[in-house]
């Protein structure tokens, strides 16, 4: 597969007002990686990962999703790549208006190819898969716990089965016991298909256990790019204190020696 | 390379005579929910056909990739259960063993004979629970006045002027309009036929009693409700949605002295001074179409009027004003604060509020007529 890439960032800018939030980016994920992106709070990585799903344009820079760029016209290209991605977003955003098993169907029946019997089966199995009981089905969004939002959002995000997968905190407000079961999850699913995973997260532990690339998001650059060790030895003030303070050393620990 | 590749290596089958002389079923390419696109509405029937064959031996080691829709399909065309001879690769045998722990689903709850008695039942309740948070929401309100009589430093303010102003001034440009049209309208027919009896100077007595006493109320009464009704239930049912009001609670900010009460007494206040603007436009257009339809002078026309209208009906009309802005304000936190945390009641809740409202502000001015039947007409 050599050099291509799976998301294609060149030269972006983003700006809200006067606000510079990015300058001049130019990142490339490739196809099978986990790329995790770090940064401190509010340092651009929600809207970066907005901007690859085309919902938000940048101020200038090109962005290109399998090959394709997401401003294009064509609305079936657009709508097949949509088919090949999931999205877990920071706060879930279930449809409030649908129950959970709606809400995971939603995309399946989009497709128009799955009879409803096959829909029936394919989510109870998403449901399983994170560790949702059947009889939480039928609720609606309102009556669930922060921790089942997060986990119904992430089998929304992998009802289609997707090549690529974007997850904003995935395991922000989950128990460590989810949050390890959440990593062993993506570990499965990268042995049966080829899954590349942008995610972004502040938990050392997910990293550790996922991510093949770190990208550090500081002072609106992408102030390193490369595997854990190689970005954690480097000199940054950011890096400094999220991969060497106490809580990066005790993560991190038997990685990097 | 793997976009190409997508559709040519779909699924395939292949049906031969094994080394043993069993038959065998060699399945390759890639079940997953992509690569098979189209073909999904005819693989299941393919399938279930070779399923239903004895004996065969289903190989799956030859499966490029496999992905869960993949694998729901076989196990669904096998009838949920492993063939007798099935040959798997690793990673597809923890597919497998996935889809034989996944829970059954939810049975279907089957329709009640009785649906139409319950849905009256339901309806019926449903009136009887809205007529009781009604009650116990005025009751709240009243609690309300009389802390914030002995406690007037607490007095919301802000809210009141902030709520005074949007419903009040903001409402008077849209009012004007309608109200000019209607005074318009009203004017130009009446003239008509006013004319063809010789009883022109009548159009003062018709203009004066119809706006001032109910079409400038009703006016601005249907239109508040709709413009200012609607977006208090939003609000209300918008902060139940981000748990802004489980935020007040939890600061101790009682949701009916800050959020309710202001909207109540502003609306009070403002709808008086809405319904006096409304008719003053209103008699207006009716002027100006009068003095040029019959000739009849603008000024003839304001000397005239406090001579045919009776200034009861003014009060009536203001007093109509400030009774239906009131019970608008109250209708529509009432269902503002009902909303559940979905889009959809949000939806629902904001057109249950508008309907209601305008309906009850129609119902209060039936009322009044009644009750008023020989105050004012002469
Ligand atoms: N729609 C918007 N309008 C204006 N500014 C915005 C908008 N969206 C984001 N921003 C700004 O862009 C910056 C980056 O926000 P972003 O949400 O990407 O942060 P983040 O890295 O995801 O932070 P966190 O880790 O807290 O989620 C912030 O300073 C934010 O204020
Ligand atoms: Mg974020």
């Amino acid at each position: 597969m050599g050099k291509t890439c799976i998301i294609e960032v060149e030269g972006l800018h983003t700006r809200f007002g006067s606000h510079v939030v990015h300058r001049d980016i130019s990142l490339c994920v490739r196809p099978g990686e986990v790329l995790a992106l770090v940064g401190g709070s509010g340092s651009g990585k929600t809207v970066l990962m907005r901007q690859m799903l085309g919902l938000e344009t940048p101020a200038a820079g090109s962005i290109r999703v399998f090959g394709e760029s997401l401003h294009g016209h064509d609305r079936e290209a657009l709508q097949s790549l949509r088919n090949r991605w999931g999205v877990l977003f920071q706060k879930g955003a279930l449809f409030s208006a649908l129950s959970v098993y709606d809400n995971i169907a939603l995309p399946m029946r989009e497709l128009r190819t799955l009879s409803e019997g096959m829909i029936r089966d394919l989510v109870m199995l998403k449901l399983k898969m994170v560790d949702i009981g059947a009889e939480h089905a039928a609720k609606m969004p309102a009556e669930l716990s922060g921790g089942m939002i997060k986990r119904i959002a992430l089998a929304r995000a992998m009802a289609l089965d997707p090549e690529l997968l974007f997850l904003d905190e995935p395991t922000a407000g989950l128990d460590p016991q989810l949050g390890e079961a959440f990593v062993k999850l993506i570990h499965a699913m990268r042995t049966e298909l080829t899954l590349t995973i942008v995610m972004a997260t502040h938990d050392l532990d997910t990293l550790v256990a996922l991510s093949d690339r770190v990208a550090v998001l500081a002072e609106q650059r992408i102030v390193a790019l490369g595997s854990l060790q190689e970005v954690a030895g480097m000199e940054h003030p950011f890096i400094a204190s999220f991969f060497r303070g106490e809580r990066g050393q005790k993560a991190l620990g038997n990685t990097l020696s | 390379m793997m976009q190409k590749n997508q559709h040519d290596s779909s699924a395939t089958l292949h049906r031969s005579i094994g080394e043993e002389g069993f038959p065998l079923l060699e399945l390759g390419g890639r079940y997953t929910l992509a690569a098979m696109g189209r073909r999904l509405h005819a693989l299941p029937a393919e399938l279930a056909r070779h399923a239903a064959e004895p004996g065969l031996r289903w190989d799956l080691r030859g499966i490029e990739q496999m992905d869960d829709a993949g694998a729901i399909l076989l196990w669904r065309a096998w009838g949920s259960r492993r063939p007798d001879h099935l040959l798997l690769r690793p990673e597809q045998e923890r597919l497998f063993s996935r889809m034989e722990a996944a829970p059954a689903p939810p049975a279907a709850v089957p329709r009640d004979a009785w649906w139409p008695m319950m849905m009256l039942g339901r309806g019926i309740l449903l009136l009887w629970e809205h007529l009781v948070a009604l009650v116990a929401l005025i009751g709240q309100m009243l609690l309300d006045v009389r802390y914030l009589a002995t406690h007037p430093a607490r007095l919301p303010w802000r809210e009141i002027s902030a709520n005074l102003y949007r419903t009040g001034a903001q409402a008077l440009g849209i009012t004007a309009l309608v109200g000019f049209l209607i005074g318009v309208v009203l004017s130009f027919l009446s003239s008509r036929q006013l004319q063809t009896f010789g009883a022109d100077i009548f159009i003062i007595n018709i203009l004066g009693i119809s706006i001032i006493r109910e079409l400038g109320p009703m006016l601005a009464a249907i239109l508040v409700a709709g413009r200012s009704g609607s977006s208090m239930t939003a609000q209300l049912g918008v902060m139940r949605v981000t748990e802004e009001l489980d935020a007040l609670t939890v600061l101790g900010i009682s949701h009916s002295q800050r959020l309710i009460l202001p909207k109540v007494l502003a609306l009070g206040m403002a709808m008086p001074l809405v319904v006096l603007w409304t008719s003053a436009v209103a008699l207006l257009g009716g002027m100006i179409v009068a003095e040029i339809q019959l000739g009849l002078n603008h000024r003839f026309f304001l000397d005239k009027l406090p001579d045919v209208v009776p200034i009861a009906n003014l009060w009536l009309g203001l007093g109509k004003g400030m009774v239906c802005g009131m019970v608008i304000a109250l209708i529509s936190c009432h269902f503002g604060l009902r909303i559940k945390s979905n889009t959809e009641s949000l939806g629902a809740g904001t057109t249950n509020s508008v309907v209601t409202a305008i309906t009850v502000v129609i119902i209060i001015d039936a009322i009044f007529a009644v009750v008023f039947s020989n105050v004012g007409l002469t």
